[in-house]
């Protein structure tokens, strides 16, 4: 399987680990409902296709990505920075911009 | 020249004389035979003994889907099984032998199997070794009473356990277009993408490029086309972007055009080169692939079909012309389709007899009774071989009329005598690695075989093209026109096309007629490997098994090394009949990795022995130099000991934690994890990481850290020191430090992309140095400069700047073993160099140097926790932390901490342990509360750490237990009875030593 970081260009699976399902929302940090808490941490969709995954490029630049996957047929359908346009733009460049 | 030896033709070389042994006789072969070949040549018709019915079995095949003729070959102690003859090259001092059989191949005493066949059906194994034992003797107690004589009996080569000295490497490569297979369809594809100027791998599993060409006698452009494939390769052999792969099995077909091949690069060698390896596993990732697999020829089903000396016909003709082997001198054929008929006139014309063609169809085109004429072979067309003769060789069969329609046999049986019966069911395509690509064959009814379906276009995942007899075009002229127009659409490429190589039309229809199997007495194979009869496909349909796949397991139809290579076709023919379904209905099994057996050698490649890297702190040498013993934990080696000569491992710690008590100790605490936490937005990133505040935490000072999960259990601890405004240095455990690091960079760029911190990993820039003991400061005080160390410059907590013997230190007084302690941090590359000065500063006040061991008791004595007690079950307050709970915040865990089954009473607790019998206590030990050595119950906890404390003088352990504090100062017993350690103990606080800290403040 490849994930095209888009920081580092495609690199093969075993440079990232893979850090969860994308589709978990964290609750707001003082909020106290429960039922809320208890699926962010424990409530899986586990589809048969398309999956909002988190994965860490850990063998390479770090970067967690939130990445498309049909967990069918492995294919990666989109891959971007998880922090969004927070760190991306300014503290790394794409990988076509490298020397 | 042996008799079977043909004087001229094939691409062996007759002046180059190699020696080998097989089953211990002495052969001699030429230089491009195989073991089947040279073999076949000197008139060797046994080669092994099947698997089951221990029946004689001769070579079926002449390539890598040969299921008969499987030897074991020897290279000193190592023995390499199961290694098809027609695969294994010959070379001087070859060793093979054969399998199967006791105590010689000739003579074979299990033979006696074939009498027994109808104990040894389909599913003979379940049905008489499962199940409830009813007597002594039955069912799985009836298995183990025959386990060892039936292994022995049955099965295939015998695996060696020598260790393996051989070298395995393993290859990454990329490529525009790879090609799997070199047959005229190969060739042209890989040509014609190199002359787009795409980068092309071209691999096939014989050491001969060139595929059916070697053998086909065919003219290409004019020339034979044997030639035209020496030409080809040359040419490809000249360009820079193609890549040749001769003896490389392509096995396995994965996720984005990733392809996994097997080069066997020196089993053909009588000596690997120097720095060879044996065999290379090639990692190849492709942008597209072109799969010109060929097909492979599937046998005719009925009795006799696996005498040795009945063979598939075109590895008679590939024998005769590749290699110049006669496989018999009167030769016989039973065919469903044309193919067969050339196969006739091309052993006709090497010098064989033909001595009849037994035809299934009861009407011959005028082309193929030719090409009988030709070969002066008489053509007994609506005719089936219903039996063959003969023991270790054929001798001859019995043919009948046969009626297509109906399968009636009918009229008198003629015998034929013949020394070599060559039989064609027509050709399946080699489908495999488009069936592991996820392609779903389709049945075409004019080929009686499963084609690959069209390819996906533009498929992100996996990018194939298919060409020639892959595709179910048989002929050549087809595969040289499917091959280029492959080559140029894996490349992209859209060049107007010159003029095709010219091939002269072979006669022959590609369909050959929808007939497997003869219907008469006798075993008739399906697959020959596993010793699986068309009898037993129809038992196991009227046992109940009607789904494919199960039918497979039942019978274990291809289910062998070659995985049905051969069987599938006729196999599933027979299963439709038998469900009275058309064949696609019944379908085909789905192809997995690997295409062909694979060595684990080259899987492994250079990873084995000891894989793990090692971590070494910036003193490790300097431990080593001075008498410690090592101790790994983790990837890191740290001192266990500094062991006096004659001191026990105990003794030591002992003397080590006394001494620090006493005077002073100092411990390489370098592998303390460390993580630079820089920022404006760093401290309130702590105070959600940590439980407890840190964004009141003032410059120059540290504080204890507690961090829980998501989920509310502990997480990790350690200190954090700020050392400026926005600039934090955070210390985890040793275990934890990369776990701590990939949650904190988690939640920085999954959960708050928005707060403005970066975090680095510092573990491996900082040497630390853990120095305690009441003369500590002394010894500080001592070499210290560029600062003041006593209680005011350096309170509690606090943090100095400094230098010792010239290397700048940051100095942290905060305590782990509870005396008045310090940590002292510099630049690792001064790491020995501060550590050095300490060690002399200290001489004079009676400093040691402690390892892991006394670390342990110290911290046991004071009950702080570690990895052993924060599990990932236990809370903070599970371990009295929840003072470090703040309220004033939200922090990661905070709303799941509260949970009822973690604020239950009757949680396990951490309390201290003293042994009442002043015996040692053991890790992992339960506790109860009532002692029963003969039925251990009853557990109400564990012991997590323990020691013998010179402190107190006693064996004391940390433990987790149920109810914890409110059973301080009640009795309970440990129950170990796997070390057979019982005995009383009294259950007390964790802070087993100077609970009031007035040591640490001093
Ligand atoms: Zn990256």
């Amino acid at each position: 399987m490849l994930i095209t970081c888009p920081y580092c260009g495609p690199r093969d699976v075993i440079e990232y680990t893979y850090q969860g399902d994308g589709n978990r929302e964290r609750p707001d940090p003082a909020s106290q409902n429960f039922e809320a808490w208890n699926a962010y941490v424990y409530d899986r969709l586990n589809p048969a296709g398309d999956h909002n995954e988190i994965w860490q490029h850990s063998g390479g630049c770090r970067a967690h990505l939130r990445v498309v996957r049909n967990t069918l047929t492995h294919e990666i359908s989109s891959v971007a920075f998880a922090s969004g346009d927070h760190h991306a733009p300014a503290a790394r460049r794409k990988a076509e911009d490298k020397p | 020249m042996s008799p079977r030896r043909t004087d001229i033709g094939g691409r062996i070389d007759r002046l180059k004389t190699i020696r080998f042994t097989f089953d211990g006789v002495a052969y001699t072969g030429h230089a491009g035979d195989t073991l089947a070949s040279a073999l076949l040549a000197k008139g060797v018709t046994l080669f092994g003994r099947s698997f089951k019915y221990h029946r004689p079995r001769g070579v079926l095949t002449a390539g890598v889907e040969e299921p008969n003729a499987l030897v074991t070959v020897l290279k000193g102690e190592v023995r390499e099984p199961n290694l098809p003859a027609t695969m294994v090259e010959i070379h001087d001092g070859l060793v093979a032998v054969s399998q199967n059989r006791f105590p010689s191949l000739a003579w074979d005493v299990n033979a006696i199997n074939q009498l027994g066949g109808k104990i040894l059906s389909a599913g003979f194994y379940y049905k008489t070794f499962m199940g409830p034992v009813f007597g002594p003797l039955k069912g799985t107690r009836f298995w183990m009473f025959c386990e060892h004589f039936i292994r022995r009996a049955a099965g295939l080569g015998r695996a060696g356990s020598a260790k393996d000295p051989a070298r395995y490497e393993r290859m990454n490569a990329f490529c525009d277009v790879l090609v799997v297979g070199s047959g005229p369809a190969g060739m042209m594809a890989a040509k014609a993408a190199a002359d787009q100027g795409a980068r092309v791998i071209l691999a096939d599993l014989e050491p001969r490029f060139g595929g059916s060409a070697n053998w086909s006698g065919e003219t290409i452009d004019g020339a034979a086309a044997t030639d035209w494939v020496r030409r080809t390769v040359v040419q490809l052999e000249a360009r820079d972007n193609v890549r040749l792969l001769p003896r490389t099995t392509v096995w396995g077909y994965y996720d984005n055009n990733t392809l996994a091949a097997l080069e066997r690069v020196s089993d053909h060698k009588e000596q690997p080169a120097k720095g060879e390896p044996r065999h290379r596993y090639w990692a190849i990732r492709a942008k597209s692939v072109v799969i010109a697999a060929g097909a492979f020829e599937r046998p005719l089903v009925f009795p006799g079909n696996d005498r040795p000396g009945v063979m598939l016909a075109h590895a008679a003709e590939r024998y005769a012309n590749e290699f110049g082997v006669l496989p018999g001198e009167r030769i016989a054929l039973f065919t469903n389709n044309d193919s067969a008929y050339r196969a006739a006139l091309a052993l006709k014309k090497a010098g064989a007899a033909i001595v009849a063609i037994a035809d299934v169809r009861p009407e011959i085109s005028g082309e193929m009774h030719k090409l009988a004429m030709e070969a002066e072979a008489e053509v007994l067309a609506g005719h089936a071989v219903v039996a063959t003769e003969g023991g270790k060789a054929l001798s001859g069969l019995k043919v009948q009329r046969f009626d297509m329609v109906t399968g009636a046999l009918s009229g008198d049986a003629r015998s034929i005598h013949a020394d070599c019966l060559l039989m064609s069911g027509g050709w399946s395509p080699t489908i495999h690695l488009a069936s592991q690509a996820g392609a779903r064959a389709e049945w075409n009814a004019a080929r009686q075989a499963f084609l690959p379906p069209k390819p996906t276009p533009n498929s992100a995942l996996q990018r194939w093209i298919g060409a020639g007899a892959f595709n179910g075009s048989f002929s050549t002229i087809e595969a040289i026109a499917e091959g280029r127009a492959a080559g140029l659409a894996a490349a992209g490429g859209t060049a107007a096309p010159a003029a095709l190589p010219t091939v002269e039309p072979a006669p022959g229809n590609p369909d050959p007629a929808p007939v497997f199997e003869i219907k008469a007495k006798g075993k008739a194979f399906v697959d020959f490997q596993h010793d699986v009869t068309s009898e037993d496909v129809r038992l196991a349909h009227r046992e109940g098994f009607v789904s494919v796949e199960h039918l497979k397991r039942y019978t274990t139809l291809g289910m062998a090394t070659d995985q049905g290579k051969s069987s599938n076709v006729p196999g599933l023919s027979i299963m439709a009949e038998a469900l009275g379904k058309p064949i696609p209905e019944v379908g085909t099994t789905r192809f997995r990795p690997p295409f062909a057996p694979v060595s684990i050698g080259s899987l492994a490649a250079e990873r084995f022995g000891d894989l793990k890297p090692e971590r070494l702190t910036p003193m490790h040498d300097w431990h080593t130099a001075n008498g410690a013993t090592m101790y790994s934990a983790g990837l890191w080696y740290r001192p266990m000991i500094y062991g006096l000569s004659g001191e026990t491992i105990e003794q030591a710690y002992v003397r080590e934690a006394r001494a620090t008590r006493e005077s002073a100790g100092i411990v390489d605490v370098s592998t303390l994890g460390k993580i630079a936490v820089q920022g404006p937005d760093a401290a309130q990133f702590l105070d959600r990481v940590y439980t407890n505040m840190f964004s009141t935490l003032a410059v120059g000072k540290a504080r204890y850290g507690l961090m829980l999960r998501e989920d509310g259990f502990a997480f990790d601890d350690g200190t954090t020191w700020r050392l400026g405004e926005q600039d934090f240095l955070m210390t985890t455990t040793t275990a934890n430090a990369g776990k701590v690091m990939q949650h904190l960079e988690y939640f920085l760029d999954v959960i708050w992309p928005d707060l403005r911190v970066h975090v680095t990993s510092v573990t491996d820039e900082w040497a630390g140095a853990a120095i305690g003991g009441p003369k500590a400061r002394a010894i500080l005080a001592s070499c210290v400069t560029g600062t003041a160390v006593d209680n005011a410059a350096l309170p509690f907590m606090g943090i100095v700047h400094g230098e010792i013997a010239g290397a700048s230190v940051m100095i942290c007084r905060l305590s782990f073993s509870g005396e008045m302690a310090f940590e002292v941090y510099s630049g690792a590359g001064h790491g020995t160099h501060v550590w050095e000065a300490l060690i002399e500063a200290g001489k004079p006040f009676g400093l040691v140097t402690y390892g892991l061991e006394a670390l342990g008791t110290m911290r046991i004595e004071k009950g702080h926790v570690t990895g052993a007690e924060i599990d990932g079950r236990t809370t903070a307050r599970d371990l009295h932390l929840d003072w470090m709970l703040s309220k004033k915040k939200p922090f990661i865990g905070s709303a799941m901490m509260d949970r009822e089954g973690l604020v239950a009473s009757d949680r396990l607790e951490l309390v201290g342990l003293i042994a009442l019998d002043n015996r040692p206590l053991n890790g992992g030990a339960h506790i109860v509360e009532e002692l029963d050595e003969a039925n251990p119950h009853g557990s109400i906890g564990h012991i997590t750490a323990c020691c013998y404390s010179p402190a107190l003088g006693k064996h004391i352990a940390l433990a987790l237990v149920k109810g914890g504090k409110a059973r301080h100062g009640s009795r309970a017993h440990v129950s170990d009875p796997l070390r057979n350690r019982f005995g009383p103990v009294e259950i007390v606080s964790n802070h087993f030593y100077d609970p009031e800290g007035t040591r640490m403040h001093g």
